[in-house]
């Protein structure tokens, strides 16, 4: 199927467009209608998904594409759902854009992948004096610690590392699983359950009378750490984590691969991310970081870019969007898709990109924000930011921030008493407030 | 930062009370010989500086208006020397003869006895080994040369200060002068040595300068071009990152890595916060350097570092020392001294420091005045009258009962290694030993830790590490290696616990055994009795005795440093 819509098209003729090959790219239908009408009885639990593209993604060949300019490279436009255009190689995702926005104006100046990881992870650059949260972490000191009901740990970090709980504190610190769901040592083996008790019912007798004892507070600590990981491991909640009882059918559009036989690229581990994540918000946790990595492309930028990454993305954003839209969860979930930083617009010898932090896009979308537009945009070649107004990952976090209800006034305390501002002071971004 | 504002921070931080109380305890310096009669608790070493340490300690107590706790039983205290000073519990042999010897003396003989413990050395090493160049091994960095290193300083009992001065001049390959590899790990990026300069000052002086690289310190008295004065000596060192062919599968592979010099000279230049550009020399707290091309800057440097009466290096040392014992040092954080932060025991940091040099700056010597000391002898229960006594809320740290902490990741992997008698069944040499607990302790550093700056080296209260303490599990999905704990438990023949339950003797016996070998105490007659009901409950008594010591090395008692 061929999808470059000459440039200027309307909405209207994009969507008749689209309808006209529905053969080709299938609705996506997530649940019955009973199934939504009892869904949207849920209660909605405000919560982000990180989608972390791990390695730096080119953002000039996905969201801001220069068509005109030598560093175009070879992917062309296609028209959305929203008022902006992306690439060609994202058609699903260009169905779902009237959700979700670009902002083509991030100007982050960490270039190294371990400080744009933590910049962009944290909203401050690296400082040797203090340790800056992850804001999972920041989200899990303020909502998670609200949800009495939720036995999942409030920072979930699927396929990848998720960043420093910093001054948080290792309470807050993301929560590691693989895309499969498996939770390290969670597996108790053959152990039957009535020795699992017997085992806790003995530690007990020994713990208590240590707390007794009158030693100061670890004692006790160490019982309520062990109370909340034997929580989890009985908890229901933990049916979250399992991807496999959803319908095949549901984790092929996730995944974009065909419902039966293989996934695609690495295992199709992204879409089965997003899917966990949907499920984990289901279950009340309010930050969810999913990992995509393979983005370092300094060579064969685009052959990988069709071939591997943009098929996987592509059905992961459409399917992950498209899902929590009908199930009526779309507004009270944010979604952020970002790098380290993004790649240079020169298009190097070995036909790959290099690293680029200063003109990129991110992308930000449902939690009530307003889709479907492109915020900021940058020159004719993609080499600077040529509206006024150049964004900082701070600005975006205190996007999210907002729509999860963190009053943005809130300041953390480091572990030496220094204030710090939330989102390191950012300001929301006016145009995706509705 | 005028006198005057330094006076006010200073009230701030000290309760006026307590402020005063330091003074009055200056003004009784003379008048030791009072104390004497105070005196009554000795480990059998007798020695004017520990009688010095527990005069001043005393002091701040009787200051404060707390009564100390009462002096730890033998089991207690013997398990805590044991964790601190050779990092693992004591086994099950050496305590029951403790607790069977009748001389006076035999605290302060065990102090001496494990001071020069092999596993000392592999402590120490440990300790300084994470301190210098972290618990994840940076890329390009050896390891086992920085450990060599260490195992050499701790064997030999080589001075501190001699110890400071190799590690700020080293060059070389990484394996030959494993000293160099503290340099290579804080050389990880091209960073004109400000991550270096800024470790340097706080890891071996408490000195905390690395905010004055952007600029003047809002707290203290250090000056942004003081850092880029001290940075300044570290501008003729370079690493070089080595590689080779490898025939075998034709590409180019790391070889090794060496520090060399590099040419500099000049001064250093650095932006002030209105964007002039200034200039720095090479100054030491005040002596300036050469900066011509024949300077050997960080030789200067570490001359200025180790020499005079009371160096830097050596109250740091102590401080650090001191809150590896107690949990908490003479200022909070151990790493950031100087006259912005006063000291809760003032004059007992100084004459300790002062003592530490006229040792010939002995780290041995140091410890032995610590875990002699009345303090350290105390019990880590809490009473009525010394409740205040909390610094985990904050408070003054006043020493009047022990702080309970965490262990270490290595502690806990040594201790689990002991109370199984793992170490008993031949480990075949330092190599291959340190080879195992590393390759476990990268899953532990990422149940503890997390792939950012900051580690977590003790158990800090998540759930993976609750899980991974818990899980038995010998064959775990994924692939995974089976579990510590799995192997702690094993009834599989040859096994401590397997021989246990096979030796003769009665069920209550058998779980005194467990009790020692785990906690280092016998279980209380309320313990005994409700685990002898439990057994005889099961269908098999060894899944029971499994289960106990599965749930002695899961408890809180098992895992705190008490």
């Amino acid at each position: 199927m061929n999808l470059p819509t000459p440039s200027g098209m309307s909405r209207r003729h994009f969507m008749r467009h689209m309808a006209a090959s529905a053969a080709t790219i299938p609705a996506l239908n997530f649940i019955s209608h009973v199934q939504a009408n009892a869904a949207q009885l849920k209660k909605n639990n405000k919560a982000c998904i990180l989608m972390w593209m791990s390695g730096g993604p080119p953002t000039i060949d996905i969201w801001d594409l220069k068509p005109d300019s030598k560093n175009g490279g070879e992917f062309k436009p296609i028209s959305t759902a929203g008022d902006l255009q992306i690439s060609e190689h994202m058609p699903k995702t260009a169905m779902m854009m009237d959700h979700l926005s670009v902002v083509r104006a991030m100007s982050t100046r960490e270039a190294d992948h371990g400080r744009g990881r933590y910049y962009m992870h944290t909203g401050y650059v690296p400082n040797p004096t203090v340790v800056h949260p992850a804001f999972g972490s920041v989200a899990s000191f303020e909502i998670g610690a609200k949800r009495n009901e939720l036995q999942i740990p409030a920072f979930v970090s699927i396929g990848g590392g998720g960043g420093s709980p910093g001054f948080m504190g290792m309470a807050h610190a993301p929560f590691l699983v693989d895309a499969t769901g498996r939770i390290r040592n969670a597996d108790m083996g053959d152990l039957p359950e009535e020795r699992l008790d017997q085992r806790l019912a003995m530690l007990g007798v020994v713990e208590d009378n240590f707390i007794k004892s009158q030693r100061g507070e670890y004692p006790q600590a160490h019982k309520d750490i062990y109370q909340k990981a034997i929580n989890l491991m009985k908890s229901p909640q933990m049916a979250a984590f399992k991807v496999d009882q959803e319908l095949p059918e549901t984790l092929a559009a996730y995944t974009g691969a065909p419902a039966q036989g293989g996934m695609m690229g690495n295992g199709g581990q992204f879409g089965r991310g997003l899917l966990m994540a949907r499920r984990l918000v289901e279950a009340g946790v309010p930050f969810i970081e999913v990992d995509f990595g393979g983005w370092d492309l300094h060579q064969n930028v685009f052959t990988t870019l069709k071939d591997q990454r943009l098929p996987q993305l592509d059905a992961g954003i459409a399917a992950l969007t498209a899902d929590l839209e009908q199930r009526g969860m779309l507004n009270d979930v944010t979604l952020v898709w970002m790098g380290e930083f993004a790649r240079t617009p020169r298009i190097n010898q070995d036909v790959g990109r290099d690293h680029w932090a200063a003109s990129w896009s991110v992308m930000v979308g449902g939690g009530g924000l307003k889709g479907g537009q492109a915020i900021g945009e940058t020159d004719k070649d993609g080499t600077s930011v040529a509206s006024g107004k150049a964004y900082l990952p701070g600005d975006i976090w205190a996007t999210v921030a907002r729509q999860l209800g963190i009053p943005l006034d809130t300041v953390h305390t480091s572990k030496r008493g220094r204030p710090m501002k939330i989102a390191n002071g950012g300001t929301p971004i006016q145009e995706l407030i509705s | 930062m005028t006198g005057m504002q330094r006076r006010q921070h200073f009230s701030w931080r000290v309760s006026a009370g307590f402020a005063t109380a330091l003074l009055a305890s200056v003004l009784t310096l003379g008048t030791t010989a009072s104390a004497a009669e105070e005196r009554g608790f000795t480990t059998g070493s007798s020695d004017v500086i520990i009688e010095f340490i527990n005069q001043q300690i005393r002091q701040g107590w009787k200051d404060n208006e707390v009564e100390p706790s009462p002096v730890a039983e033998d089991t207690e205290w013997v398990r805590r020397v044991y964790l601190d000073i050779v990092g693992h519990v004591p086994p099950v042999d050496v305590l029951e003869a403790f607790l069977a010897d009748k001389d006076k003396g035999k605290r302060a003989r065990l102090v001496d006895k494990l001071l020069d413990d092999p596993a000392y050395v592999r402590n120490w090493t440990t300790v300084w080994t994470n301190l210098c160049i972290g618990q994840q091994t940076p890329r390009r960095v050896s390891r086992e040369g920085m450990q060599k290193f260490f195992r050499e300083a701790f064997g030999r009992n080589r001075p501190w200060k001699d110890v400071v001065f190799d590690l700020v001049t080293a060059d070389g390959h990484y394996e030959e002068n494993g000293a160099v590899n503290y340099l290579l790990a804080q050389m990880q990026d091209q960073d004109d040595g400000v991550q270096l300069t800024a470790m340097t000052t706080r890891l071996f002086m408490s000195m905390q300068v690395q905010c004055t690289q952007c600029h003047n310190h809002p707290f203290n008295d250090w000056k942004q071009d003081q850092f880029w004065q001290f940075n300044s000596f570290f501008r003729q060192v370079a690493k070089r990152e080595h590689r080779k062919f490898n025939a075998q599968t034709g590409r180019q592979e790391d070889d090794y890595s060496e520090i060399v010099w590099r040419d500099f000279t000049g001064p250093v230049y650095f932006e002030k916060r209105n964007g002039l550009m200034q200039v720095a020399f090479p100054i030491y707290q005040g002596s300036e350097i050469d900066p011509g091309p024949s300077t050997d800057r960080r030789r200067e440097l570490a001359k200025q570092m180790t020499s005079g009466d009371r160096p830097l290096i050596a109250s740091a040392f102590v401080n650090r020392t001191w809150a590896h014992f107690f949990s908490y040092g003479f200022t909070r954080p151990i790493d950031d001294m100087g006259p912005h932060n006063p000291a809760t025991h003032p004059e007992l940091l100084d004459r300790l420091a002062d003592e530490f040099v006229k040792s010939g700056y002995d780290p041995k010597q140091l410890m032995r005045w610590i875990a002699n000391s009345e303090a350290y002898n105390l019990t880590s229960k809490i009473g009525k009258k010394n409740e205040r006594d909390n610094p985990g809320a904050g408070e003054t740290a006043l020493f009047s009962h022990m702080y309970v902490k965490p262990m270490s990741a290595e502690q806990l992997y040594d201790s689990l290694i002991v109370a199984t008698n793992a170490h008993r069944a031949g480990r075949g040499g330092w190599e291959e030993s340190e080879r195992q607990r590393q390759q476990w302790l990268q899953q532990f550093v990422r149940a503890f830790g997390n792939d950012m700056a900051e580690e977590s080296n003790s158990f800090d209260g998540t759930i993976p590490q609750a899980l991974m303490m818990m899980n038995t599990n010998a064959r775990p999905q994924g692939g995974d290696q089976p579990t510590l704990m799995s192997g702690a438990v094993s009834l599989e023949s040859g096994s401590h616990l397997a021989e246990l339950i096979a030796s003769p003797g009665a069920p209550n016996v058998k779980i005194q055994k467990l009790y020692l070998s785990a906690l280092g105490r016998m279980p209380t007659r309320q313990e005994l009795t409700t685990l002898q009901k439990a057994i005889g409950l099961n269908r098999d008594p060894r899944t029971a005795y499994q289960d106990i010591f599965w749930a002695l090395l899961n408890s809180n008692e098992f895992i705190l440093v008490h």
